[in-house]
């Protein structure tokens, strides 16, 4: 067998076997039993050369309508943004790509402390004391959120904002009833969580009040007063947030939030078909021994020189075991190391200016959409998405959309009964004020 | 070594430097304050640092060389199974058309990535022996959970609401039990025997009416195969529980024993170890599912269908365990691991696990007379040595492994598992070469010998680092887990 992955010749498996003691490979696997031992070839592809498989590759590829051809208005919790080209040479670099979690300190000072800098940077933006090192995915950590907060105040329900991201309740859900935790839904009354309804709903059972900012319609939810409803019973107070957003929205660590999740794909992340992308995880001090997944600390070696360490290991699962605050252990922290430079190359001014970006042209693709006679199907404040009325199914005027280049928004019928024919659109700093004025000649016979 | 700090990102951060470029606003500007409610826009910038683009390219190229990865050197840590990355992996899961979609475009703009998507499921059916597979676990221990959720909903759709229990030998990976707990369930542990796997007759002790599960890991993580799997599978199936099998070692055992034909239920492959894609510092992974038919009905949704040449996601699952993670799992990992197995093809995967398997047998054999040799038999792709005979010259197995370092290795993976005294556990895997086996039994054999002669040079360890063993107990009593400005007041 000869392949450019497998370096063992003749020769080396001849010495090799002489000194195990055995004459053929065969031998070692003599201690599977004969029932159960695989016969013959398995069904699969046969292998293709490099060149004759990337031409395949590239064929499927070339089948998919991507981003960086058409011009998307599609979000709902993942966006195309700006992604500085540096990021991709640095997460080419393979010293970090081929490591694995760096348990050896000694050799992994770079990994480590690269994700000290990204947990420094998630608090600066959520206003959180403590971020870790990451989650999975933006749903995965809104659900363990949940775990936290029921775990931490030994209460068995939560409050969910029906403006949620309908992807991270469907998760939390299936969390949820791992756990024996209820989960019930506070809904939203013109895109926006109904407070009338959570008050009514608050009692000292309930573990967390659950919602997100911008939610899942665009809107800016009251954190202010959500945080008093949820602190006055007692209950934690748990905010999912576009990162992106919070370059120019006041962070929620500012209104009291007990513990803020999200997902970071839009710092350098390509949207890669939903995954992989990179779940954040940042509470108060006060929940620090209780987070899940990894930490990194800082530290000294024997000569005082300053060092980090993945710290506070008593909460994972291969010290604790059954006994651990989550079961995770892989991560995303490639993905954490991608956003870490695309926040780095943004910086202070860039963040803000981005946030801000998203703002405005949203709000004037709003505008113009409206003025070409579209409806919007609600009214408030937004970020960089919003709603709007058609007249036609979604699914159609998207097909539609996409012979003419452009990627539209998501069909919230999908997943809301009263809103058929209803469309959220996302603008991003991405869009061109040409692009956005082609979008709305084109949307506009769908009024 | 040279010792020398590489200064934080934000102690390079210089007012009025920045290392971004987006095109200026070109709609009408209007003021930020009038687009939020009052008080809801950020007072402050978040304090990211401001750096140059060159600065920032020096910086995680200085951090860089602070790793080691298995591009810079040997990395046998056990159970990982650090094979090499190839490059043409990475290039394909950047194609535009894999890169740049999104999950929610409509599905008739996104064929090419469903029938990838599909593909790799029917290759991993196949691998694996099982009726269906889901891609949408994002790693090992999400896929984990994942199976013990359906597992869970399968005995509870049968109104077999006692099945509490999920039975893990005490050589499993951490992440079974805490999976466990996760998903609902009480964990027993089952004992070894003094050949390193499951004690029958202990597993008879602990099976009964309350057993939802046996997760198992074959080869265990001792690296020895469950002989007795076939007894064990019915001693499960009989108690009218399933048998999971942690994929984490399946590089074994490629065409040549299939979890689905041992018996097993429910499977979840690493696709991070076994094929290929890269470890990248602790994830991102993936962790798919496969199942037996009668689990079929409670698979995560959506499930992926063709009709025709057609693919499309079906939702319309009435008894699935509902979703794991948004969208469709971790797309890019699946990505790579799909143009590995199609580099590879049946002879190639075949050879993956014969190579593997003999590296392992071929550094046991040379290493057994310098350390002990617990269990002493044919290894799968794995095998632990104990340092019993080093511990007893004052000499641990932290000290071996720190050693090793100055050797320009990894160690292996000490401490576990937890049934061996003073254990070392160490994985080759098969794209290492003779040459760098032989390297690396050399260097294990010369630190044996200082361990006898001059333990002090191993028990002071590692001496050429670019920085020395780290004081964990500071950081866990005095945690410091972000960057704070000098002046800034600790709150």
């Amino acid at each position: 067998m000869n392949h450019r992955y497998l370096p063992m010749t003749e020769q080396d498996q001849k010495e090799m076997l002489k000194a195990v003691g055995v004459e053929k490979i065969d031998d070692l696997f003599s201690d599977i039993p004969k029932k159960v031992r695989f016969q013959g070839e398995l069904n699969i592809k046969p292998a293709k050369s490099e060149t004759a498989l990337t031409r395949e590759l590239m064929n499927m590829a070339a089948k998919n309508a991507d981003t960086k051809h058409y011009i998307s208005f599609l979000g709902a919790g993942v966006y195309d943004h700006y992604s500085p080209t540096i990021v991709d040479h640095v997460i080419s670099r393979s010293e970090f790509y081929t490591a694995y979690t760096p348990y050896q300190p000694e050799i992994s000072q770079g990994e480590l402390q690269a994700i000290f800098e990204y947990q420094t940077m998630i608090c600066e933006l959520t206003g959180m004391e403590v971020a870790n090192s990451s989650m999975y995915d933006g749903g995965t950590s809104f659900a363990e959120a949940a775990m936290l907060a029921a775990g931490q105040t030994k209460r068995k329900k939560v409050l969910v904002s029906e403006a949620v991201n309908p992807e991270s309740r469907a998760v939390l859900e299936t969390y949820a009833a791992g756990q024996h935790i209820e989960v019930v839904t506070v809904p939203q009354k013109n895109g926006i969580t109904d407070l009338d309804s959570l008050k009514g709903m608050l009692t000292d059972e309930v573990a967390a009040v659950m919602v997100q900012y911008p939610n899942f319609f665009g809107q800016i939810e009251r954190l202010d007063e959500i945080e008093s409803l949820a602190h006055d019973s007692k209950s934690m107070f748990v905010v999912s947030s576009n990162p992106l957003a919070l370059g120019a929205l006041t962070p929620p660590g500012q209104f009291g939030a007990d513990i803020v999740v999200g997902d970071a794909q839009p710092f350098g992340l390509p949207q890669a078909f939903g995954g992989p992308h990179c779940g954040y995880f940042a509470v108060t001090k006060k929940l620090m021994r209780k987070v899940p997944g990894r930490l990194v600390g800082e530290t000294t070696d024997d000569e005082g020189q300053r060092g980090y360490v993945l710290t506070l290991q008593a909460r994972e699962q291969h010290i604790r075991r059954d006994k651990a605050t989550s079961n995770i252990c892989s991560n995303q922290a490639l993905n954490a190391l991608a956003a870490s430079v695309a926040m780095t190359a943004l910086g202070k001014r860039g963040i803000v200016e981005i946030a801000q970006q998203n703002f405005k042209k949203a709000h004037y693709a709003k505008q113009q959409l409206t003025s070409a006679g579209i409806e919007l199907a609600e009214e408030g404040f937004t970020f960089n998405e919003f709603v709007i009325k058609l007249k036609q199914p979604v699914k159609e005027v998207n097909e539609a959309m996409l012979e003419k280049g452009i990627i539209a928004g998501y069909d919230l019928g999908r997943d809301f009964e009263n809103r058929r024919n209803q469309m959220l659109v996302a603008v991003t700093e991405q869009r061109t004020k040409e692009d956005i004025d082609t979008f709305v000649k084109e949307l506009a016979q769908y009024a | 070594m040279h010792k020398k700090d590489q200064p934080l990102i934000f102690e390079l951060s210089k007012e009025g430097r920045t290392g971004y470029s987006l095109t200026a606003l070109d709609v009408p500007d209007v003021d930020i304050q009038t687009l939020a409610p009052e008080g809801f826009i950020r007072k402050t910038a978040p304090e990211l640092p401001e750096v140059a683009e060159l600065d920032i390219m020096r910086h995680y190229t200085a951090l860089s060389k602070r790793n080691h990865g298995v591009d810079s050197g040997f990395y046998p840590l056990g159970s990982c199974t650090m094979k090499y990355n190839p490059k043409v992996n990475e290039a394909v899961a950047r194609y535009a058309g894999f890169a740049h979609v999104h999950p929610l475009q409509e599905t008739s703009s996104v064929q090419g990535a469903m029938e990838l998507m599909y593909d790799l499921q029917q290759h991993l059916i196949e691998i694996t022996g099982m009726d269906e597979v889901t891609l949408q676990p994002a790693a090992g221990a999400h896929g984990e959970w994942t199976g013990l959720m359906m597992i869970r909903a399968f005995h509870e759709a049968n109104g077999d609401y006692k099945r509490t229990k999920v039975i893990v030998p005490d050589s499993a990976h951490g992440t079974n039990p805490a999976s466990a707990t996760v998903a609902g369930f009480d964990t027993i542990t089952v004992k070894s025997d003094n050949q390193g796997l499951v004690d029958l007759e202990d597993l008879k002790r602990v099976v009964g009416e309350d057993t939802a599960a046996l997760m198992l890991t074959n080869p265990n993580t001792l690296g020895l195969f469950e002989e007795n799997i076939l007894e064990m599978a019915s001693i499960i199936h009989e108690a009218g529980g399933k048998l999971y099998y942690d994929g984490a070692n399946l590089n074994a055992v490629l065409s040549k024993a299939r979890p689905g034909d041992m018996g097993f239920d429910v499977v979840h492959l690493n696709l991070h170890k076994t094929f290929t894609g890269p470890h990248g510092g602790g994830g991102p992974g993936s962790g798919p599912v496969g199942v037996k038919k009668d689990l079929i009905p409670y698979l995560p949704k959506p499930i992926l269908v063709k009709n025709g040449d057609r693919y499309d996601f079906d939702y319309n699952r009435p008894d699935s365990i509902g979703r794991v993670k948004p969208f469709y799992g971790n797309f890019g990992i699946n990505v790579r691991a799909y143009t590995y197995i199609r580099t590879m093809g049946p002879d190639g995967l075949k050879a993956v696990s014969e190579f593997a398997v003999l590296n392992a047998n071929y550094m046991m054999r040379r290493l057994a007379p310098h350390f002990d040799l617990p269990f002493d038999r044919h290894c799968k792709h794995e095998f632990v040595l104990s340092g019993k005979r080093q511990k007893k010259l004052g000499v641990r197995t932290l000290d071996v492994a720190k050693r090793l370092l100055d050797f320009g290795y990894h160690p292996p993976t000490i401490y576990f598992p937890l049934n061996v005294e003073e254990c070392m556990m160490i994985e080759p895997t098969e794209t290492e070469s003779k040459e760098t086996l032989d390297a690396f039994i050399d260097a294990m054999i010369q630190i044996a010998k200082e361990v006898e002669e001059t333990p002090e040079v191993v028990q002071n360890a590692p001496h050429t680092t670019i920085i020395g063993r780290l004081d964990e107990t500071k950081a866990a009593r005095q945690p410091v887990l972000r960057y704070r400005k000098k002046e800034t007041v600790e709150v």
